[in-house]
């Protein structure tokens, strides 16, 4: 059937299961809109930013596992995607973004709301397209779809000029699709599972390493298997939160710079460490040449450009994560004794592990004047639904939520975890609460990264999505400030937020509720009260200004040199 | 060390600043690079000389094969492959010095392409250590203009790559 390129975009979308996007119409997307208006496959949300926009799309494919989908016309529109387009392609989320373009016959003109937006978004893409011909549409996107998921995802940008969207085509969408320059490794090397899992079974101080990467490839519940069967402790990144049970006893909580003690201490002290899906970034390593010593290293990944990439790897397994560990588990099928005799073995270690659980447990002080945020996050954490998706900003209420929240279940926290995008939590929550309507979706945020995207209360209150921000406000950029004390002499530059918001009344401008509490006995109150309304909650807690986020490893020291709580 | 590498990449626009951004982008070296199409339209072949140890190597081996446009990479090891470069060279030629380039063209068999009454333009060709060669015997008579296109190399022996 021959149709425009904006309807074969849409019919593109709706078979590659799309079920909602979000996106910003423009001059160069107005004929991609107009499709859009008689379209009811598809449900648009429109956010008060390109970015948001984009952090939204992220949020709703962290949490289902789908390619998420935004939209943003030409110039501006586009160039303002970046920042989202950025911090999904550090954490790996599948996602396409389909910016509208000038005509093909004034690109390269300057022409008005123009920018390079294939150029610029070549480096933070796992791989972009700018379409010239209605006629090569739907291919591109079957392409864009397959890259965005497969092998380590990412998001893929496709620029759509308005001249193409206009320009008819008979419609055809490709079954298959075959990129020559283009085969991820899926399948584990059998001969590296069995050579890892002798590993495995002669170490003493064995340790799993989880990142992201098990929580994208949706292989949590092997990695909890494998952990439990073989009882080796799991410690996470802030990507892999999720992925192993935190209320497990197996479970070290996060390990790095703002790791737990054992954590950190079980790292630096194994003798094998087993890396799944993670990539041994500088805030999990600390200093790269005191990491793990005396350990032989394991380092399961999809991309061969993570391995080796920062630490030595004795054992690499290129592959799917699920596929490599159900090998795992298959080869300790038939183990029998030897199985036994292993967790005999490391006894001793697991041991010394508890010993250290002991002697430097997660902790801080409770006050009954002033709230600690860490306090908030437990309560949140036992007042809200087990199946609750947090999505967080970036900073000390991040970290607080990492080490108090305790995430049992993959795709439960949504947190910008490579590039840090402060803002991030808001928009991010909103994609998730629009996937699941029905679940409990919570926004921890401070009340700096809140006011960078605040205008998507905006979206929140439009559309329904019934999440529920939860402001930690010390009326400080928190993290930054604790570096200043830490590091700079308490010489606070530009990181007391002074102004004071009131955080109620601006819940109410936009239409949503919104609920203070500034002691410590008012806390449970608040959240009550909060996951009790209806729509939309602000719920402000006016946290101790000054509290740091410990344990604290500083940059570039090794990770036993950690700042402790005292 | 010194390494050059053949990509067989797509023949679209943009993969040359993919190519390029990536170099850029991680930090690694570009010492030359040169793009031509192959016997197949639709692939251009890279020769990029390049430096680093084992590990940035390995990197840059992995990251180009990472690029959706990158169909194959192959880091050719030393003394496996044949390298030639090309140089035109505009020299000063005047009185006496006129018979010593000459002199030195015929030595390196290379070829004079423009004559004027006050220089000689050359073309020489051979291995990048032979064109270094020859800069270095012409640069004290007075070099007016260089233009090198960098190296292409191919395998030794009879297996090849298609393309």
């Amino acid at each position: 059937m021959k149709m425009n390129g904006a309807k074969i975009l849409l019919e593109c979308l709706k078979l590659e299961g799309v079920d909602t996007v979000f996106g910003y119409p423009g001059g160069t997307v107005i004929n991609l809109y107009d499709e859009l208006f008689s379209f009811k496959e598809i449900r648009h949300i429109l956010p008060r930013h390109e970015q948001a926009g984009v952090h939204a799309a992220d949020g709703y494919a962290r949490a289902t596992g789908k390619v998420g989908v935004a939209i943003a016309t030409s110039g501006p529109g586009a160039t303002n995607t970046i920042t989202g387009i950025a911090t999904a392609y550090m954490d790996s989320i599948p996602m396409v973004i389909i910016t509208g373009q000038v005509p093909t016959a004034l690109i390269g003109n300057d022409a008005f709301q123009e920018a390079d937006i294939i150029g610029i978004t070549r480096p933070c893409t796992k791989h972009n397209f700018l379409v010239k011909d209605v006629k090569d549409l739907a291919l591109i996107v079957k392409k864009a779809f397959y890259i965005a998921r497969t092998g380590r995802p990412g998001p893929v940008l496709i620029d759509l000029p308005k001249d193409v969207q206009i320009a008819t085509a008979e419609f055809k969408y490709p079954d298959t699709v075959e990129i020559r320059g283009y085969k991820p490794t899926i399948e584990g090397h059998p001969k590296q599972v069995e050579k890892a899992m002798s590993l495995l079974l002669g170490a003493k101080r064995p340790v799993i390493y989880v990142g992201g990467g098990v929580i994208l490839g949706n292989a949590a519940e092997e990695l909890t298997a494998l952990s439990k069967k073989l009882e080796v402790p799991v410690t996470t990144t802030l990507m892999g939160l999720g992925s192993f049970p935190e209320d497990d006893p197996l479970s070290l909580g996060l390990l790095g710079m703002h790791g737990t003690y054992y954590a950190n201490m079980a790292v630096s002290n194994c003798d094998l460490l087993v890396a799944v899906g993670a990539r041994f970034d500088d805030r999990v390593t600390g200093k790269i040449a005191s990491f793990a010593p005396h350990a032989k290293i394991i380092h399961i990944d999809v991309d061969p450009t993570s391995i080796k990439k920062n630490v030595r790897v004795d054992l690499p397994i290129v592959g799917d994560v699920k596929d490599v560990l159900t090998k795992m588990l298959k080869v300790l099928e038939e183990q029998g004794d030897k199985l036994d005799d292993f967790k005999k073995s490391i006894v001793p270690w697991t041991e010394e592990i508890e010993g250290w659980k002991a002697k430097h447990p997660m902790s801080y002080k409770q006050t009954a004047t002033v709230i600690k945020p860490q306090f908030v996050i437990q309560k949140l954490r036992e007042l809200s639904d087990p199946d609750a998706i947090v999505a967080t900003d970036v900073g000390q209420h991040q970290m607080w939520t990492a080490q108090f929240f305790k995430f049992n279940r993959p795709r439960t926290l949504l947190s910008s975890g490579g590039l840090g995008t402060m803002g991030y939590g808001l928009p991010a929550a909103m994609g998730a609460q629009a996937a699941f309507p029905d679940r409990q979706v919570i926004v921890i945020c401070g009340d700096g990264g809140f006011q960078m995207n605040l205008q998507e209360l905006a979206t929140v209150v439009q559309n329904r999505l019934a999440v529920k921000i939860c402001i930690l406000n010390n009326n400080f950029l928190g993290m930054v400030r604790q570096w200043q004390e830490l590091f700079f002499d308490k010489r606070y530059s530009q990181t007391c937020m002074e102004l004071p918001i009131d955080f109620i009344k601006l819940a109410e401008a936009f239409g949503a509720k919104g609920f203070q509490a500034t002691k410590p006995d008012e806390v449970e109150a608040v959240i009550k009260k909060g996951f009790a309304t209806p729509g939309p909650v602000i719920m402000e807690f006016k946290v101790a200004r000054e509290e740091k986020v410990l344990p604290m490893v500083p940059a570039g020291a090794s990770l036993t040199e950690m700042v402790l709580a005292s | 060390m010194k390494h050059t590498i053949a990509v067989l990449v797509e023949n679209e626009f943009g993969v040359l600043s993919r190519v390029a951004g990536l170099f850029s982008g991680r930090g690694f070296n570009i010492d030359s690079l040169s793009v031509a199409p192959t016997n197949d339209e639709t692939i251009s072949r890279m020769t990029i000389v390049t430096r680093g140890d084992e590990q940035i190597m390995e990197q840059i081996t992995k990251q180009l094969n990472k690029l959706i446009d990158v169909i194959k990479v192959i880091d050719f090891v030393e003394g496996s492959a044949i390298e030639r470069e090309m140089a035109l060279i505009k020299v000063t030629a005047e009185d006496e010095s006129r018979a010593e380039v000459l002199r030195i063209v015929d030595i390196f068999r290379a070829k004079i392409i423009d004559v004027t009454p006050k220089s000689y333009t050359i073309e020489a060709t051979g291995a990048p250590a032979k064109i270094d060669a020859i800069l270095e015997l012409l640069r004290p008579l007075g070099l007016k203009e260089l233009v090198r296109t960098g190296s292409v190399a191919i395998g030794r022996g009879a297996k090849g790559w298609k393309g």
